[in-house]
């Protein structure tokens, strides 16, 4: 690879392994979640939803700064993980996809959310009269019938994660190699004298990375949408 | 023997139905929409929970409060076709109709092969749901819930959301349901033709109530269940057999204690037992014989009963059978004609029927192993 530079390649490679692990990490949660709030009702629904959308409204840094506190070598939780599980989040890539994952959570879960809420449940019924236990149902109608939605929120989540900033530059700060995604590395040239030219070619890599994604995400959902009008 | 006794309130609304039907056979429920049909059978199939009751099916109790017990719907064997079919849109039709069959288990007693062959579904097994006409959906659900292997088949309006020429397709497939696999089948409906056709037991529901069962000849014949089958289409509903075919008129004769009915030809054979509904506006009666008409079905029959109608009209209720085999038949009249004719009970007159107003839909073929067919053993 000569057309991109080492840091580039890291930074690259470091947003796509931060982004993937915090989709990856949050998707069952995010599905859970999801049925959760358009399936159950509960005492504290409301509550739930809160939390689970706070990430949108609050800034970043408020993010950041409470991951740290929780999650930090000397949190509540941090601290705990590292003594039963020897697992640490701070100033390590796991952390810059925790901050990733928490700040695209809402996003998932919404997408899933209005999917699921959407799926006919004479279907499921439907499948309950063929035999087939909430398990089945789930596995066979269900998921399959919200996979546009699963999608989309993947997408979202994943976009947002390769786009994190202020969360994870509080969380986890800027360590090269660890947790210099590309809009931190982009940062971090934009801090130093002569930086700019380079900060373009990251700003344009952004760009490509972005485009790549929404393209094919369209690709699929377009794939989706006939399987699911049970015409492809 | 389905069992069934069920309460439920649901708003403003409350169902308190209790019957048993044969578990031979089909059973309609009939009633307006808004009658309680759909949740009845939502209950049967576990979709919906009564509030107490019991329903049992050969014995198994599938519901009861006093018990504890309520099957869930994976639980309780029962097919269940749907009025909009329901087929997942992500599954071909193939994927759809094997969905529910029983992965464990040796030979099944509705093998695949003979609900395609029977439904017709052969050339449409790769195809997806979403190119299907209204008429191959429902042959595919019917097809898909029978290859659940249910112990009992229920079928909520499958042809209301089809169009006539639709309807005229599946109605033959659910008579070989009935005919060929045996298979007993509850049929929801308000359509009375699809009774006439296919029904054997007859369940009238009322606002949430049971208020009659038992066989379409009986319960058509009943002046007080009236306003529950139909004003208009008000009729009796009688018992026949195939007894020749006028070729050169195109014409078929149907034999019933009493005597023959002239009606359209109809492609089947001579011995079949049919059922024949007879509308009672399309009944006009006479003091004499009368001679020189162009109406062709002429019977002695003697009046049994007369109930006032809404405004003008009369019903008027009459024996056209054999002292052993009473066949009733209901005439509607002007009450001025009524009491110009001098009709009053136990007087004999003649009931004159119209051949043209006999079309296809109001016969059906008639399953010759139930109870009934005494009847038609001593033509």
């Amino acid at each position: 690879m000569t057309v991109l530079t080492p840091l580039e390649i890291e930074a690259l490679a470091l947003s796509l392994r931060v982004g993937f692990a915090s989709v990856i990490v949050s998707l069952p949660f995010g599905l859970g979640i999801a049925w959760l709030l358009a399936r159950r009702e509960f005492p504290g629904k409301i509550l739930l939803d809160g939390i689970v959308h706070l990430p949108l409204v609050l800034p970043p840094v408020v993010v950041g700064f409470a991951l740290l506190v929780a999650f930090g070598r000397q949190g509540v939780i941090g601290a705990w993980l590292y003594e039963v599980f020897g697992i640490t989040f701070a100033f390590n890539w796991k952390g810059a996809a925790l901050a990733s994952a928490v700040m695209g959570f809402p996003l998932m879960v919404r997408a899933m959310r209005l999917s699921l809420e959407l799926v006919d449940r004479r279907l499921e019924a439907a499948a309950r009269t063929l035999g087939a236990g909430s398990a089945r149902v789930y596995l066979t109608v269900t998921l399959p019938l919200m996979a546009p939605g699963i999608l989309t929120g993947v997408i979202l989540a994943f976009a947002r994660s390769i786009s994190e900033f202020g969360a994870t530059i509080t969380f986890v700060s800027n360590i090269p190699g660890e947790t210099s995604t590309l809009p931190l590395a982009l940062y971090a040239l934009t801090q130093v004298p002569g930086g700019e030219p380079a900060a373009w070619r990251l700003a344009l890599l952004s760009v490509l990375l972005a485009m790549a994604a929404l393209i094919a995400s369209e690709i699929v959902a377009r794939r989706l949408g006939r399987r699911l009008r049970g015409i492809a | 023997m389905i069992e069934v006794d069920v309460e439920k309130r649901l708003g403003a609304f409350r169902l308190a139905a209790r019957f048993a039907a044969p578990e031979t056979g089909i059973t309609a429920l009939f009633g307006r929409s808004g009658a309680g049909k759909t949740t009845l059978v939502n209950m049967l199939a576990g979709l919906t929970r009564p509030d107490r009751g019991r329903i049992a099916l050969n014995g198994a109790v599938l519901f009861s409060t006093e018990q504890r017990i309520d099957l869930p719907p994976e639980r309780r064997h029962l097919g269940y076709v749907f009025q909009e079919g329901r087929l997942f849109p992500h599954y071909s039709v193939r994927g759809n109709l094997t969905y529910g069959t029983p992965r464990k288990g040796g030979a099944a007693a509705i093998p695949f092969e003979a609900v395609v062959a029977l439904l017709g579904l052969a050339a449409l097994l790769d195809r997806r749901p979403g190119d299907l006409s209204g008429g191959e959906k429902q042959r595919v659900a019917i097809g898909r819930a029978l290859l659940a292997q249910p112990r009992l088949l229920l079928m909520d309006e499958p042809l209301a959301a089809l169009d006539a020429p639709r309807k005229a397709e599946i109605l033959p497939f659910i008579e070989r349901l009935r005919d060929e696999l045996h298979i007993p089948i509850i049929y929801v409906t308000h359509a009375m033709e699809e009774i006439v056709r296919l029904a054997d037991t007859l369940v009238l529901l009322s606002e949430g109530q049971v208020a009659a069962v038992g066989t379409v000849e009986e319960l058509t014949s009943r002046l007080d269940l009236r306003p529950l089958t139909g004003r208009y289409e008000a009729g009796a509903v009688i018992r026949a057999t195939i007894a020749g075919h006028d070729v050169t008129y195109g014409l078929s004769e149907l034999a019933f204690p009493g005597g023959r009915l002239r009606v359209s030809h109809l492609a089947l054979p001579l011995g079949m037992p049919v059922r024949a509904r007879i509308r009672a506006r399309d009944v006009a009666l006479a003091a004499t014989r009368p001679t020189a008409i162009s109406i062709r079905n002429i019977f002695p029959a003697r009046i049994l009963e007369i109930a006032p109608d809404r405004g003008a009209l009369v019903d008027v209720r009459l024996d056209i059978g054999t002292a052993e085999h009473p066949v009733v038949l209901w005439s509607r009249i002007t009450a001025r004609a009524a009491r110009e004719l001098g009709i009053e009970v136990g007087r004999d007159v003649y009931a004159l029927v119209k051949t043209v107003a006999l079309d296809r839909r109001s016969l059906g073929r008639h399953d010759p192993g139930d109870s009934g067919s005494d009847g038609e053993d001593s033509i």
